[in-house]
């Protein structure tokens, strides 16, 4: 009996000595769905990648990975999912097809299929020109499709991908989620960990990770709809001023200007936060346009991630 | 089945890794004959040429003859005549030359007088090799003085069995074999592993079906055919450059060599495991190829050394390898009456792969 859900974290941690990369993780992460994990560097998402595909042992808690219970042995789960690690880690003194080669080996795949799974993978990302290029010589998005295509080789249920954009440019990133939108359509479940906004916006659904806790998860409308604060768009000929009168003012938890713009959060309990807001722009003799509007993925980031001390002014 | 295939993955992978490293296939020939040009012809300890001062107080026929047939035997080289020993003297403190002859002006009485040395030898003491010269002048039929103690003379004949011609390379090669494997055969291992933990490329092999075991059995596996490749080119630079013997079977070599090829490739599997770069795996090399070198028998005969010295050079493999080596091409003693030491590298890979698979688990943490 399989379950519905690929991963299943139970109260997950792992410490590092004193350092306690993430703690008491709970997730759940529903088959064929593309799964995102959210965080600034050093929030714990590669540790917890690690522990799911069984390279980290968790200090506590368990997980259910593909009905594979962690820890535990991990040798019957390795063949079923595909993991790219964060930095580039095939072989630069190797060829693109020597790399596909090597993994298809390395994997047991089919003795009479490997070189049409090859020429296939060749094809779908868009490396058949660079098949004899050194791998260590190929562009940052070459790399990353490279890798893609080597942990997707075997057919895996399931992909951790961490990181896997943090090196290319924006058209490699928007070609890359079109491979990962295809890969889920066929039936892949793909956890992939980013910091980028834009990024996270294309899950299906994501968890929000800050100092190894996870702060919040859903799906992107579910989490934009339940910030607990209300998000104010200030458009002013002088941000900056408009920013000096509103820093530290009161009921104002934070101030993130976007060009002419700031997004301002307030706490859902004001009955009229546009009012709170000019008020303050008036009595610093600021002049700007001030209007209600609904949270984006930033937003929710910043209000989740801002401590209790900041959320309750 | 599935095992195989993915060890010989691996090893294919390795070979094809090595054949675009241009730097570390050309130090698998490098290697081996760098360093046998060196020992070869560069470390000799045969003396020969010593500078020398001769004070021929005699100056006699029968003197002058004794001073032409000492210069035939090319051990010393006349530098200078002078008058008194007190001359001698002052050219050895100097350092001008490393030994005197002192012929005494009754020295025509004095050679056919049993009880009185004819001739006095005075050698530099300050450096040890140069007290070997006594030791090959021995065969001369006249007495001499080596410092305060006095020889008689004896016609000993001295006929050192299996290198009669007494030439360095004859002995240093042998063992020679034994520290360029242990050399090239550890770094070799321990640098692969520990390069692709630093490129990050374990991390993505330990993600993979791929088991710790067939992982290591398929890297070292290139490794192996190396060291018989250099071992094959150590055997024929020793033959065609210094006329090393090869007295024994070929084959026993090739045996006792695979034994100790893999003693190394563990002793590099454990270096893996534990240096974290590619420059502390180097650093942990030269830390065991040192008393290689030094406490093997390899340059100081085993037996001359303390005993703290022996029972370390017991636990290296190279020990044990010099032994097999000196005793199968010089003395053509077959495999199976040296297989005491075939069992000490046998012990020691077992603890050494041990360590090694205990110490390498498919983890990060």
């Amino acid at each position: 009996m399989s379950s519905d859900y690929a991963i299943e974290a139970r109260g997950l941690s792992k410490h590092f000595g004193n350092l306690k990369a993430v703690s008491g993780l709970d997730l759940k992460v529903p088959r064929g769905q593309i799964y995102g994990f959210l965080g600034p560097n050093g929030s714990g998402k590669s540790t917890t990648i690690r522990m799911l595909c069984g390279l980290l042992t968790p200090t506590e808690g368990t997980a259910t990975v593909l009905d594979t219970e962690i820890p535990g042995d991990s040798r019957h789960l390795k063949p079923r999912i595909g993991y790219m690690t964060q930095k580039f880690s095939l072989f630069g003194d190797m060829t693109v097809f020597e790399n596909l080669q090597f993994i298809s080996e390395i994997y047991s795949y089919p003795r009479a299929e490997r070189a049409g799974r090859i020429e296939e993978l060749l094809e779908k990302y868009d490396l058949l020109e660079q098949t004899s290029q050194l791998a260590g010589t190929l562009s940052g998005g070459q790399k990353q499709r490279l890798a893609l295509a080597c942990s997707v080789l075997h057919h895996p249920p399931l992909l951790l991908l961490d990181e896997p954009t943090s090196a290319v440019d924006p058209q490699s990133r928007r070609d890359f989620w079109a491979n990962l939108f295809r890969l889920a359509e066929a039936g892949t479940t793909i956890m992939v960990s980013t910091h980028y906004m834009d990024e996270a916006e294309r899950c299906h659904r994501l968890a929000i990770l800050d100092r190894g806790v996870k702060v919040a998860d859903g799906t992107p409308q579910e989490l934009q709809a339940s910030t607990g604060m209300h998000t104010v768009e200030v458009t002013a000929d002088d941000p900056y001023h408009a920013q000096e009168a509103l820093d530290h003012g009161e009921h104002i938890a934070s101030v993130t200007q976007l060009g002419v713009r700031l997004r301002v959060l307030l706490p859902e309990t004001l009955a009229d936060p546009v009012a709170v807001v000019n008020k303050l722009l008036e009595a610093h003799g600021v002049k700007a346009d001030v209007r209600q509007t609904t949270a984006s993925l930033e937003d929710v980031f910043v209000a989740v991630t801002m401590d209790a001390e900041e959320r309750a002014v | 089945m599935k095992s195989l295939s993915r060890l010989l993955a691996i090893t294919k992978k390795e070979v094809r890794q090595l054949r675009r490293d241009r730097l570390t296939f050309g130090m698998i020939v490098g290697i081996p004959v760098m360093q046998m040009l060196l020992f070869g012809y560069a470390i000799n300890t045969d003396v020969r040429n010593l500078r020398t001062a001769v004070a021929d107080q005699a100056n006699t026929h029968l003197s002058r003859q004794f001073v032409a047939a000492l210069r035939e035997t090319q051990v010393v080289d006349i530098v200078d005549f002078v008058d008194t020993p007190i001359e001698i003297d002052a050219r050895l403190r100097r350092g001008d030359v490393s030994v005197g002859v002192v012929i005494p002006a009754d020295f025509d009485r004095r050679v056919v007088d049993p009880d009185r040395p004819a001739v006095h030898l005075i050698v530099d003491g300050s450096d040890p090799t140069i007290a070997n010269v006594a030791l090959q002048l021995r065969n001369f039929p006249i007495a001499f003085d080596t410092g305060a103690r006095q020889t008689r003379v004896n016609n000993i004949e001295v006929r050192p069995n299996y290198n009669p011609e007494r030439r360095t390379p004859v002995n240093i090669i042998p063992g020679l074999m034994g520290v360029i494997l242990t050399l090239t055969m550890m770094l070799f291992t321990a640098v692969a592993i520990v390069r692709e933990r630093e490129r990050g490329n374990l991390e993505l092999l330990i993600n993979t079906p791929v088991s710790s075991a067939e992982l290591m059995v398929g890297k070292v596996i290139p490794y192996i055919v190396i060291g018989m490749i250099q071992l094959a080119l150590i055997l024929f630079v020793g033959d065609a450059l210094f006329q090393v013997p090869m007295r024994g079977s070929v084959l026993d070599l090739y045996l006792a060599s695979g034994a100790f090829i893999a003693a190394n490739l563990a002793l590099g599997l454990v270096i893996s495991t534990v240096a974290k770069t590619q420059f502390q795996a180097m650093q942990m090399t030269f830390f065991v190829l040192l008393p290689s070198i030094l406490l093997s028998g390899f340059v100081f005969p085993f037996d001359g050394m303390p005993r703290v010295a022996q029972y370390i050079g017991e636990v290296l493999p190279v020990t044990h390898y010099i032994r097999l080596t000196r005793g199968i091409m010089l003395r053509d003693a077959p495999l199976i009456e040296l297989y005491p030491e075939l069992i000490a590298l046998g012990v020691f890979t077992l603890i050494a792969m041990t360590a090694a698979a205990l110490r390498f688990t498919k983890r990060l943490d």
